[in-house]
C-alpha cells in the first residue's frame, strides 16, 4: 500500500511537467493549428532562465586576501556576490537562495516575448503550408535554440538548487498513519505539483472567465465567424502563443531543481509531451492535463519492481504502448472533440 | 537503356562516374597541404558514409517523397539492420553478404509490422506513431534487451553490440591465428583494404569497402529510379496528392503505402547492415529519434521527391558536418590573418559558435533556411540558379513551346 501511494506521488511531479508542456502544445494547436516541435526547446529555455538568474545573482567581486594563503602560497581569493554587498549579507544570501522562484518573475516576460517573436517571425508564414512543413521548420528551430543554449552554457548539466527550506524531504507516510520513512517525498516536488496546479487553474480561469478568453475559445471553435464579427482573432492567437510559451517556460523554471538543466532536456520531454497531447486528444485542453497526469502516474507505477518482474522493461515503453493503442482505437484521444484531426 | 528514359539514363551514368571517381573528386588538394586537411574528403571512412547515408535517404525518399507520409522513426530500421548484421558476424562468419541480407530481411519484417499499424493513420498521427515505435525500440535496445547480466542480451545496451574473441562464427574462425579479431570481408577481400595511388603530391585511396557500398548504392539508386517511373510510383504520387479521391475511385491505397513503407524500411536496414559491415559495432544511439530527425534533414536538404536529391542531401550533410567540425579557432585565425587584429578577433568570436563543436547549429540554421525559402531543397536551388544564369535559354524554350502549340493547332 505504501508503495502504491509512493509511486502515485512520484508520478505526480513528472505528470505535472507533462501536463504543463502538453497544455501549451494544445493551446498552440487548438488556436493556430500548428504542431510546434519547438515547444520542448521553450521548456528548456525556461530552465535556463533559472540558471541565468542564479548566475546573475551570484556575480561577485573578487578580492584578494593577503593575510591568508592557500597551499600553493598564493593569496586566497574571497568572492562576495554583489547582491550581498548591496543588500547586506543576509538579504543577499536569501536572494541567492531563492533564485529559482525569483526566476519566475524574470522568465515570464522573456518567454512571452520569445513566443511573440517565434509566432510573428516564423510560424505565421507557415499557416498555409502543409503540416509536414510546420513540423520540419519547428524541428529545425528546436535544434537551433538548443544549440544556441549549448554554445552559451556548455554541454554539461548545471545544478540549480531549490531554496534551502525546500531541500529536504517530507515524511508523508506519518501523516496518514504509516510507519515513519515509509513514504518520503521531497518538498520541492510537492511545490512543483502545487505550482503546476496553480498555473493550470490560472490558464483555465483565464480562458473561462475573461472576455479575452471567451473570444479565444470562440476562435478555437470557429475562427472564420469570429473574424467576420470584426474581431482581430490573429492578434489574440499570437498572444495565446506567448502565453503557451510562458507556460512551457515556467514549467522549465520550476523543473530546474528537480533535474539539472542541460541543453537537450527539452527534446527528451518533447516526444513524451506529443504522446501526451495525442492521448489526451488534439486540441482538448482538459484532455492534455488529464493525460499528462495519467501517463506520469502510469509511468511511475510501471517502474515498480513488482511490475518490472512480470513485464521486463515495461517502464521504458509504457507511455508509447498506451499512445499506440489510443491512436489506433480512439484517434481523437481521451477527450478530443469529434471531428478534430480524426484522420 | 536499362529500361530508363534517356534523361534518367544520363543522370544514372553521371552518378556511376561520380561514385567510381569519388576518390579523385573528393581529394582535389595535394596531401599534407593545409587546404587538404580541411577540404579533402577522400578518406575511406567518410566516403563510405556518403554512399551508405545516400542509400538510407534514397529509401526514405521513396516513402516521404512519393507518398508524403513523414516518418519520424526511420532510424529504428537503421538500428535493427546494424544489430542483425553484427549478429551474423558473431554467429556465422565475417563475410558481409549474409549480414547484409539478414539486415534487409529483419528490417523488412520490422517495417512490415510497424507500417501495418502506423499506416492506419495519416498526417501528424502517422509521424507520432512512427516516432513512438522508434523510441520504443530505442528504449528497449538500451535497457531490457541489452542487459549484459541477463541470458537474453540482444543489444548489449550502452556499450553497443561488438565482436568478441569467444564468438562461435561457425563458418569462419573465432580468432585469427595471431589471436586478434577477424575483419569483415567480401569473399576474402577485407573491407578495410585500401589501395593507395600516389601521383606526385596527391594521394588517392581506393577502399574495398567503399566500392562495395558504392555498387550497392548504385543498384539501390537504379531500383529507386525504376520505382519512381513505374505505375506503382505513379500510384504513390496519387496518394500524396489526394488519398481521399483514390479511395473514392474504389482503390485500396493501403497495400501501396505499406509496400512503399516496407521498401524504404529495407533500404534503411541495408544501410544499417552496411554501416556494421564497415565497422562491426552497433549501438542503440543509431535508433534515437534525433537520428531519425537527421535522416529527415538530409532528405529535405537534398530535395524531397526528386531522384538525385537524396544523394546530394546525404553527401552535403556528411561533408559539411566533417568540415565544420574540423574548423577551430586557430584555423580561423590563420584564414583571417590578413585582417587587422581587432577585426580578426571580432570575426573569430562571431564565427566561433558556428564551427567546431557548434556545427550542429550551422546545419540547423541551414535546414531552417532551406525549409523556409527552398522547400524543394538543393535540387530546386540548382534549378532556380540554372534558370537565372540561362535566362535566355528559358525564353527560347518558351518560344519553342509556343511554336509547337501553334503547330498543333
Amino acid at each position: 500500500m505504501d508503495q502504491i501511494i509512493l509511486q502515485f506521488l512520484n508520478g505526480l511531479d513528472k505528470g505535472s511537467a507533462y501536463a504543463l508542456i502538453a497544455l501549451g502544445l494544445t493551446l498552440i494547436f487548438g488556436t493556430l493549428g500548428v504542431v510546434n516541435f519547438a515547444h520542448g526547446a521553450l521548456f528548456m529555455i525556461g530552465a535556463f532562465c533559472a540558471v541565468t538568474v542564479q548566475r546573475i545573482l551570484t556575480l561577485s567581486t573578487v578580492v584578494e586576501d593577503p593575510t591568508k594563503t592557500d597551499f600553493l602560497g598564493n593569496p586566497s581569493k574571497i568572492s562576495t556576490p554583489y547582491v550581498e554587498s548591496w543588500f547586506g549579507p543576509e538579504t543577499g544570501a536569501a536572494l541567492i537562495d531563492w533564485s529559482v522562484p525569483l526566476a519566475i518573475v524574470f522568465a515570464i516576460p522573456i518567454m512571452v516575448v520569445l513566443g511573440f517573436i517565434m509566432e510573428r517571425g516564423l510560424i505565421k508564414h507557415f499557416y498555409k503550408r502543409p503540416h509536414a512543413d510546420q513540423i520540419l521548420v519547428t524541428f529545425g528551430l528546436a535544434i537551433v535554440l538548443q544549440e544556441v543554449i549549448k554554445a552559451f552554457y556548455g554541454a554539461n548539466p548545471i545544478p540549480t538548487g531549490a531554496p534551502e527550506v525546500f531541500r529536504g524531504s517530507f515524511d508523508f507516510g506519518v501523516l496518514i498513519g504509516f510507519d515513519p520513512n515509509a513514504i518520503i517525498y521531497p518538498y520541492w516536488r510537492m511545490v512543483y505539483f502545487a505550482f503546476a496546479a496553480v498555473i493550470i487553474g490560472a490558464v483555465f480561469a483565464f480562458l473561462q472567465f475573461t472576455t479575452f478568453g471567451m473570444v479565444v475559445r470562440a476562435g478555437m471553435a470557429d475562427r472564420e465567424t469570429v473574424g467576420l464579427l470584426g474581431i482581430n482573432i490573429d492578434r489574440r492567437f499570437t498572444i495565446m502563443f506567448g502565453i503557451a510559451a510562458a507556460v512551457a517556460g515556467l514549467a522549465g523554471v520550476m523543473y530546474a531543481p528537480i533535474n539539472s538543466p542541460n541543453y537537450h532536456m527539452g527534446m527528451d520531454f518533447l516526444v513524451l509531451s506529443f504522446v501526451v497531447v495525442v492521448v489526451g486528444g488534439m486540441g482538448s485542453l482538459p484532455g492534455a492535463v488529464l493525460a499528462g497526469f495519467l501517463l506520469g502516474i502510469l509511468e511511475a507505477f510501471a517502474s515498480m519492481n513488482e511490475v518490472k518482474a512480470i513485464f521486463p522493461g515495461i517502464d521504458q515503453i509504457i507511455i508509447y504502448v498506451v499512445a499506440i493503442i489510443i491512436i489506433l482505437i480512439r484517434p481523437r484521444g481521451l477527450m478530443g472533440r469529434k471531428g478534430v484531426m480524426e484522420e | 537503356m536499362l529500361g530508363l528514359t534517356k534523361k534518367d539514363f544520363t543522370m544514372f551514368i553521371v552518378v556511376i562516374v561520380m561514385v567510381a571517381l569519388a576518390p579523385f573528386l573528393l581529394n582535389p588538394f595535394p596531401q599534407g597541404s593545409s587546404l587538404a586537411q580541411m577540404f579533402n574528403a577522400g578518406y575511406p571512412d567518410l566516403m563510405q558514409r556518403f554512399v551508405i547515408f545516400g542509400i538510407l535517404v534514397i529509401g526514405f525518399n521513396i516513402l516521404f517523397g512519393l507518398t508524403g507520409y513523414l516518418s519520424f522513426g526511420h532510424a529504428a530500421f537503421l538500428g535493427v539492420g546494424s544489430y542483425s548484421a553484427v549478429w551474423m558476424f558473431k554467429l556465422l562468419g565475417m563475410n558481409v553478404i549474409p549480414g547484409i541480407l539478414l539486415s534487409m530481411v529483419v528490417a523488412g519484417i520490422f517495417a512490415l509490422a510497424i507500417g501495418y499499424v502506423s499506416l492506419r493513420r495519416s498526417g501528424i498521427y502517422f509521424s507520432i506513431l512512427t516516432l513512438a515505435f522508434a523510441q520504443m525500440s530505442y528504449n528497449l535496445a538500451y535497457s531490457v534487451l541489452g542487459n549484459p547480466a541477463s541470458n537474453f542480451n540482444l543489444t548489449n545496451g550502452e556499450t553497443g553490440l561488438q565482436l568478441l574473441l569467444t564468438d562461435p562464427r561457425i563458418l569462419g574462425q573465432s580468432t585469427t591465428p595471431d589471436g586478434s579479431l577477424p575483419v569483415t570481408n567480401f569473399f576474402g577481400i577485407a573491407m578495410r583494404d585500401s589501395y593507395d595511388l600516389r601521383m606526385g603530391d596527391w594521394l588517392f585511396t581506393f577502399n574495398a569497402g567503399y566500392y562495395l557500398c558504392g555498387v550497392i548504392m548504385l543498384i539501390s539508386f537504379y531500383i529507386s529510379i525504376r520505382i519512381f517511373r513505374s505505375p506503382f510510383g505513379m500510384m504513390l504520387r496519387a496518394v500524396k496528392s489526394n488519398q481521399q479521391r483514390m479511395n473514392y475511385t474504389g482503390l485500396n491505397t493501403k497495400p501501396y503505402t505499406l509496400a512503399a513503407f516496407v521498401i524504404s524500411g529495407i533500404y534503411a536496414g541495408l544501410a544499417g547492415g552496411l554501416l556494421s559491415s564497415m565497422d562491426p559495432l552497433a549501438g542503440a544511439e543509431r535508433m534515437h529519434w534525433t537520428a531519425s530527425g537527421e535522416i529527415v534533414i538530409m532528405a529535405i536538404l537534398g530535395g524531397v521527391g526528386t531522384l538525385i536529391g537524396p544523394i546530394l542531401g546525404a553527401g552535403f550533410n556528411e561533408y559539411f558536418k566533417n568540415i565544420l567540425s574540423k574548423i577551430n579557432d586557430s584555423v580561423l585565425h590563420q584564414w583571417l590573418g590578413f585582417l587587422p587584429d581587432g577585426i580578426e578577433d571580432f570575426l573569430v568570436t562571431i564565427i566561433h559558435p558556428f564551427v567546431g563543436k557548434g556545427w550542429h547549429l550551422t546545419l540547423g540554421l541551414l535546414f531552417m533556411i532551406v525549409i523556409i525559402f527552398l522547400p524543394g531543397g538543393l535540387v530546386q536551388g540548382g534549378q532556380k540558379l540554372g534558370r537565372k544564369i540561362s535566362g535566355r535559354s528559358r525564353r527560347d524554350a518558351a518560344k519553342a513551346a509556343e511554336q509547337s502549340k501553334s503547330a498543333a493547332e
